[in-house]
């Protein structure tokens, strides 16, 4: 084949948006599959084509910039035609042929601005109607659009597309949308900022009011209880004269009652109503069995005799001494032993071991636990009422008489300063919480303007297709599942952690629940200007690591800069 | 989405907790047997060496053309043997070992062998009572069979090359009734059984060892749990080979060790038996993901190989004479005139099946590899963008991450050629299909990878969910093709998706459906730049007894036990297959496969499975891929940064750089390690990254050229120093740096906090040139290198021509039309030669249609010439020659290119103080004759 195939030639010299074929030819493929060999040779003859395109087409472009590919109209003024070039680093001066000529000479690689020679080439995209741009020379003829105006691909076959009209317009209408978010957002930002400003004056001025109020306060418990141990202490003394009157009044009716039975004891014992008790008749009560064989023998019954063989009513009384806890009567039926006891014991622990490994989750399974705890209580609840009924019955025998009118004024008297006492430390313990409150949240950085203050508090929510995602900002992120399943915790506040310039850009938050065998779940939220607020993605790049995007007006920038490069800036 | 990870894998997660997870990083060695807790293993091993019970009856010689039978006789039992021995072409003998008359057929491995191995005549050189001397061709060797006990040795001269059963090891559990109540089969068969039975039955009485009720494991064994029914009995085997003056032995992957095999003596033997094991240990015998039973043995005279061909569990044991010697020791021997020649003794014992062994006798190394590769065939020529690099994780989420980790490589520059997908993409864990949230539109992120020139990867494993909804689990029910219980029932394990079946890969119908699944109609969401992973084919069973199948699990008319090793080259064979079908036959296949065995290079590449960020993990990628490269698997890869946790920053920018020269290149992690993009590291990481990928793309005319000389003769790609410098000692032991080919030596840095490497440069009288640098280095030395974290040590051969591709571009198919510049490292007699394969980079018709440039690089006299290696072929490339760089040249006068009789000059740069000669832009294309001139300075008058 002939050595002029020059529409595969590479063209050297664009001017912008037209070719202009320059020349220089080494190699193509032809179309017939044979191959063509074209030498490039040091100094070769080059073929002008040059100008007679320039003017034919218009692609809006008012000025045309004769240059070398992938030049930038900047450093137009070092790539000078026809004389020597000088690489941009000053390494090397070459014959201006070798430019572009698909051979890198320089290191910087400068030479080679429009061909994919040089390793670390770069390639000026005029991209007229958008913004010029550079990329790798590496991406020149490989075949991939990446120039909006196609300039990169002159030579692999790939059909590109200029589409740098269409991008314009759509980066323009972007850019606008963004800019009257950026507007509105900011102006909203000023809002939150005031409000955040007004919001802090009255919680400091209320800070300041409490602590106030806080003194009176602690003053005024201090007061009341200075009442109430002054009227607990007559209340006191009343009860224990009460007390001490019914103990002594309870001992002499259960001497009357002892008696009583000691009588009707020995009227039993005397079966032949002699008058006295002898050996053999008390011989009938096995239950007062001392050495446990079941039987009360003679020799023991003489021993509780203390060593006679009958006793009459008045020496009965050192014998039932000795019988009086084992005695059964035998006209009265025996007493139920008390059993409330081993009820109590029993359950207890059940309950506790099963419901305390878990103290704070609330998961499903605890949930059941709980039922299970209710249950035992309710029958914890029920139980002893009946067991205790006679006991109970016999206790109100025993029970103590009701106070008298004036200790019963005392003791009212003592519960009033009582309860006013608490009531004021309880008012007290509240406004202390209030204060903390308060000042846990005026402690917070919510911004260098205040203006993430109204986040505080708040929690917003993310639905995805398994789970419901939940971020309350300066608290928790949280993960439940849609169909039933607890809820994890994916990090509970940490800090800002935007880039250097503007850490406010995003929030960091730590120490989730533990992943199997991984670390702790954590979540960083990316925050970026708009006029609502909203969790508007979230994903997990890494297992564990979650990443939300979340917009708040918060972040919104006073909006002067986005107007400048709306209107972008257009290289011809 | 992790968050319920534990309760969304439901029993699955807590089966693999119990399974695998423990609280520290090492593999569970308690779910793995050792050879006492293998029945066979700790019979077989019982046996000492000593003298065989094995007699030649040589009345029973039969010989045809190429066939020589012979009977032998167990002196114990009266058990007969069929000995069969053949002269293959190539230099290689055949012996196989069967019983005589079994009691029904023992298994014989299929579809290993691409072809019956051609044979050559054999003579009966003598003959007399003890024995007889068969001629095996011109070279002087001789196979010598001892009929008393029985013996083979293989001769070349007076010198002993092999000797089989010398040691006395030979033994065959034949087949037999189960003489215990239990099991007794009813009247009527036992009154078919055969003359053979009767005939052994006297001698059973006596047979020692060998009574069912005195053995554990004859007939059923357990190992955890679960049981082993054994229906067939003992059915295993064993053979010892004796290999004098060998100290050096190498070869049956996959082990986690040392490039040489160490002696067994005291420990377990190398066992080869294709298991999942959870974070595997290093150093040790322990199995593996997959298995070729061919060892290589190589002293400075010879290189034999030994092929053992048995798919069932297998166990070698190793022994030397030399061994437990110091270098002093053997040094002593040599003064005192010591009598012992170092000899290596092996033995290989075998569950079932029958012994049958091919013995490659060399004697270059080279010819042991296309020995080898006549039997079971050559590694498969892949698609060019296979030899680049592969970005996968387990896993990336959704196609927005697809998407947005295409787009880093491009933000930073750095190129790949495959991005891949794990199990998480399909729906539930369904191969075949694609999660409907986070991967609804397959297609639509395939084209967008496409319009970048771009490739993805898809797992697809052999476990199948159990799910009616599933469509390939209906057809693969409806057709029956299911493994089987020993019940007849469909046999299910757990893994992935839960319950799942295992397709019966043994079964070609089942194969031939499989490979149809894979046409574009079939595979929803599939398109031609997508591709497969087959993972989990040992095959991984989470459940089953050392997490595989139970070995009495059934396969057509065999058990699981008498295939198992084979299961994994199937599945990849199948797969393979699929790909070739859905495009019409046009279209080269790309899978890869963590199970293999012998043969299974002819479909695909193997990685070495789920290393872990570790310092060890790196260091013994290199020994694990020059083992499989030995035999035969030459594209062979681990995975960059350790598949189990977090690496740190050197370790992960050390992997790059040793993954770039070895053959596949894929960056891997595991779901719960963090992110590892090549960007996530700082500026300064990202750039060494970047540097190391961008070297292997230069290089991947000189990868393509190799893996297709591997595809043509069996060379190993990445091999040990001693495949080429085989009489060179110093080489024998070295696993920490390889070649890639013949012409570049790579000595990674594979420790921490290294501050410098001492590489061994082999080849008295050659030279070695640092590629970054051109400085040369003569061979035969140790070279000490100081190393910063930016240096990947590699040397190209004085002698050798390398083309490269220096643009590096976004992946492999940008930079199809791109110019080669060619790296001419001159030896010391100004001498240099290489290749230069291109072809169309993805398709047969390199094969089908001779398309392809295949061209001689030679550099002699002063000029350098390019010759058609290949004048009947056709192909026309773009590419052409943008530069030549020769190291170790002087300066020319003048240099001028001579193209059809035509002389123009070239322009030229001397740099003397590395005597580097670049000539500028000669401009020819790549396909064409020319040569180039060189005129010297004294030529000037």
């Amino acid at each position: 084949m002939p050595t002029r195939h020059l529409k595969d030639g590479v063209n050297v010299y664009q001017t912008a948006g037209k070719k202009c074929k320059f020349f220089k030819l080494f190699r193509s493929r032809a179309s017939s599959g044979t191959q063509c060999l074209f030498l490039h040779l040091g100094i070769m003859t080059c073929v002008h084509l040059l100008l007679t395109l320039v003017f034919a087409v218009s692609l809006g472009t008012p000025v045309e910039v004769h240059r070398p590919r992938g030049v930038p109209l900047s450093k137009k003024p070092f790539y000078e035609e026809n004389k020597p070039f000088t690489c941009l680093d000053g390494s090397k001066t070459i014959l201006f042929d070798q430019v572009n000529d698909d051979y890198c000479d320089c290191k910087d690689g400068s030479d080679e601005p429009g061909t994919a020679a040089c390793p670390n080439g770069k390639f000026h995209c005029t991209n007229a109607g958008y913004k010029p741009t550079f990329i790798p020379s590496s991406r020149i003829n490989d075949g991939i659009c990446d120039c909006c105006d196609t300039t990169d691909e002159y030579n692999s076959g790939a059909k590109c597309e200029n589409t740098c009209k269409e991008l314009g317009r759509k980066e323009r209408e972007v850019l606008q949308k963004m800019a009257e978010i950026t507007k509105e957002g900011f102006l909203l930002k000023q809002q939150l900022i005031e409000e955040a400003k007004k919001g802090r004056g009255e919680k400091q001025s209320k800070v300041t009011e409490m602590q106030d109020n806080k003194k009176q306060l602690e003053e005024k418990v201090e007061a009341l209880r200075t009442v109430k141990e002054t009227a607990e202490q007559p209340e006191r003394e009343a009860k224990e004269r009460h007390l001490k009157a019914w103990e002594e009044q309870k001992a002499a009716i259960r001497l009357v009652k002892d008696k009583a039975k000691m009588a009707e004891a020995f009227l039993e014992l005397d079966d032949n109503a002699d008058g006295l008790v002898s050996v053999s008749e008390l011989q009938s009560h096995a239950e007062l069995d001392s050495d446990t064989d079941g039987t009360l023998s003679e020799a023991e019954a003489k021993g509780l005799m203390g060593g006679v063989e009958q006793v009459d009513t008045a020496t009965f009384e050192s014998v039932w001494e000795n019988i009086k806890d084992k005695y059964h009567s035998e006209s009265q039926p025996e007493e139920p032993a008390p059993v409330e006891t081993p009820v109590d014991e029993v359950k207890e622990p059940v309950v506790d071991n099963e419901s305390e490994p878990y103290p704070e989750d609330i998961s499903e399974e605890e949930d059941e636990d709980d039922d299970d705890d209710d249950e035992y209580h309710e029958e914890d609840e029920k139980a002893p009422p009946t067991m205790k009924t006679p006991e109970k019955s016999q206790e109100d025998e025993e029970a103590m008489p009701p106070y008298e009118a004036d200790t019963q004024v005392l003791i009212e008297a003592a519960q009033k300063a009582r309860d006013d006492f608490e009531e004021a430390e309880k008012a007290l313990r509240e406004m202390d919480d209030q204060i903390r409150n308060i000042e846990k949240e005026l402690s917070f950085d919510f911004g260098p303007n205040a203006e993430f203050t109204y986040l505080y508090s708040q929690c917003y929510e993310l639905s995805t297709s398994e789970y419901i995602y939940r971020l309350c900002p300066f608290n928790r992120v949280s993960q439940k599942p849609k169909f039933g399943g607890s809820e994890t915790n994916l990090g509970t506040w940490g800090s800002w952690s935007g880039p250097e310039n503007n850490k406010y850009l995003s929030m960091k938050y730590e120490h989730g629940t533990g992943c199997w065998q991984g670390p702790n779940r954590s979540t960083t939220v990316k925050l970026t200007c708009g006029k609502e607020t909203m969790l508007t993605s979230t994903s997990e790049p890494s297992r564990c690591e979650y990443l939300m995007e979340f917009i708040t007006p918060a972040v919104c920038q006073e909006p002067s800069n986005i107007d400048l490069s709306a209107h972008g800036h257009t290289e011809l | 989405m992790a968050a319920n990870s534990i309760e969304r894998m439901g029993l699955l997660s807590v089966l693999c907790v119990s399974l695998f997870f423990s609280s520290t990083f090492a593999v569970d060695r308690g779910s793995f047997k050792t050879c006492d807790q293998s029945s066979f293993c700790k019979r077989q091993r019982t046996l000492k060496p000593g003298q065989s019970p094995y007699r030649a009856l040589l009345d029973t010689l039969e010989l045809s053309d190429s066939r020589l039978t012979l009977q032998l006789i167990n002196d114990n039992n009266k058990v007969h043997l069929l000995l069969e021995l053949y002269r293959l072409q190539g230099n290689m003998t055949r012996v196989k070992i069967n019983e005589l008359k079994p009691l029904k057929p023992r298994f014989e491995v299929p579809d290993v062998l691409i072809a019956d191995p051609p044979t050559e005549p054999l003579s009966v050189l003598s003959q007399d009572d003890n024995g007889l001397v068969l001629s095996l061709g011109a070279e002087s060797q001789r196979l010598i069979v001892s009929a008393r006990p029985f013996r083979l040795d293989i001769m070349e001269g007076p010198e002993v090359l092999l000797s089989l059963n010398s040691r006395g090891l030979l033994a065959f559990e034949h087949l037999r009734l189960r003489k215990d109540t239990q099991a007794q089969p009813d009247g009527a068969e036992v009154k078919e059984s055969t003359e053979a039975d009767q005939q052994q039955a006297e001698g059973e009485k006596d047979e020692d060892g060998e009574n069912d009720k005195d053995e554990d494991g004859l007939w059923d064994e357990s190992f955890k749990a679960h049981a082993d029914t054994k229906p067939n009995g003992p059915t295993s085997i064993s053979l010892d080979f004796s290999l004098p003056g060998v100290e050096h032995v190498y070869g049956i992957p996959e082990h986690a060790d040392n490039l040489k095999l160490k002696t067994t003596d005291g420990g377990d033997p190398y066992r080869l038996y294709n298991l999942d094991v959870f974070q595997y240990e290093l150093y040790n015998p322990m199995a593996l993901y997959g298995s070729v039973p061919v060892m290589i043995a190589h002293n400075t005279q010879r290189t034999m190989g030994i092929f053992w061909l048995n798919a069932a569990e297998t166990w070698v044991d190793i022994s030397s004479n030399t061994a437990g010697k110091t270098v002093f020791g053997k040094m002593l021997d040599f003064v005192q005139g010591s009598s012992e020649t170092p000899q290596t003794d092996v033995r290989w014992i075998s569950e079932s099946g029958i012994i049958d062994v091919f013995i490659m006798l060399g004697p270059k190394p080279s010819d042991v590899f296309s020995q080898y590769a006549s039997l079971t065939g050559t590694q498969s020529f892949p698609p060019l963008a296979s030899l680049a690099y592969h970005q996968c994780r387990w896993n990336y989420n959704d196609q927005d991450d697809v998407k947005s980790v295409d787009e880093g490589f491009d933000q930073h520059d750095i190129p790949y050629d495959f991005i891949w997908l794990d199990i998480e993409h399909a729906d539930g864990k369904r191969y075949f299909t694609w999660d409907p949230h986070k991967f609804p539109e397959p297609k639509e992120m395939l084209q967008g990878l496409m319009e970048k020139r771009r490739k993805m990867v898809a797992i697809v494993d052999p476990h199948i969910k159990v799910d009616s909804d599933y469509k390939i689990h209906n057809e693969i029910t409806n057709k029956d093709f299911y493994v089987k219980n020993s019940d007849g029932r469909n046999y299910e394990g757990w893994c992935w998706p839960g319950n799942s079946g295992y397709p019966d890969f043994t079964n070609p119908e089942m194969r031939a459906w499989w490979a149809s699944m894979f046409s574009y109609d079939q595979y929803e969401g599939s398109m031609e730049n997508l591709f497969t992973w087959n993972d989990m084919n040992e095959p991984s069973v989470f459940n089953g007894p050392e997490i595989t199948m139970h070995k009495d699990a059934i396969h057509g008319k065999w058990e699981h036990r008498d295939v198992h090793n084979i299961y994994g080259l199937y599945v990849q064979k199948a797969t393979a297959e699929g790909q070739i079908q859905r495009s019409g036959g046009v279209e080269r296949p790309f899978v890869l496969t963590r199970a293999f065995f012998a043969g299974s290079q002819r479909y695909g590449a193997v990685w070495t499975g789920d290393n872990a960020a570790d310092w060890g993990h790196l260091k013994i990628s290199i020994p694990m891929c020059l083992s499989l490269g030995l035999v035969g698997i030459s594209f062979c890869g681990a995975d960059v940064g350790g598949f189990f946790n977090n690496p740190s920053t050197e370790l992960l920018v050390r992997w790059y750089q040793t993954g770039a020269y070895q053959p596949f290149f894929r960056a891997h992690a595991h779901l719960d390690t963090t992110r590892r993009e090549p960007w996530l590291f700082g500026p300064e990481n990202t750039a060494l990254i970047r540097e190391a990928i961008r070297q292997r793309y230069a290089l991947l005319p000189y990868w393509y050229q190799l893996i297709y000389q591997a595809h043509t003769t069996g060379m190993p790609v990445m091999r040990p120093l001693w495949v080429d410098y085989p009489k060179e000692t110093a080489t024998f032991t070295i696993d920490d740096e390889f070649l890639i080919g013949r012409d570049l030596l790579v000595h990674p840095v594979t420790e921490e906090g290294s501050r410098g490497v001492t590489a061994y440069l082999p080849g008295a009288g050659e030279v070695w040139y640092d590629v970054h640098t051109f400085q040369k280095h003569n061979g035969a030395q140790n070279l000490y290198i100081p190393v910063t974290l930016s240096s990947i040590p590699v040397f190209q051969r004085g002698g050798s021509i390398i083309p490269r591709k220096d643009r590096i571009r976004r992946s492999s198919a940008c930079m199809e039309n791109d110019p080669y510049t060619l790296y001419v490292a001159l030896s010391p007699k100004k001498f240099a030669e290489g290749e230069l394969y291109i072809d169309d980079g993805h398709s047969f018709n390199y094969d089908t249609k001779s398309e392809f440039i295949h061209r001689k690089l030679t550099f002699a006299n002063n000029s350098l010439t390019s010759r058609n290696l290949c004048p009947d072929c056709k192909f026309s490339t773009s590419s052409w020659v943008e530069k030549v760089v020769i190291l170790g040249a002087s300066k020319p006068r003048k240099v001028l290119l001579k193209v059809d009789g035509k002389e123009t000059p070239v322009e030229f740069e001397f740099d003397a103080s590395m005597s580097v000669l670049t000539l500028r832009k000669p401009g020819i294309n790549a396909g064409m004759d020319w040569t180039i001139l060189l005129q010297s300075q004294r030529n000037d008058l």
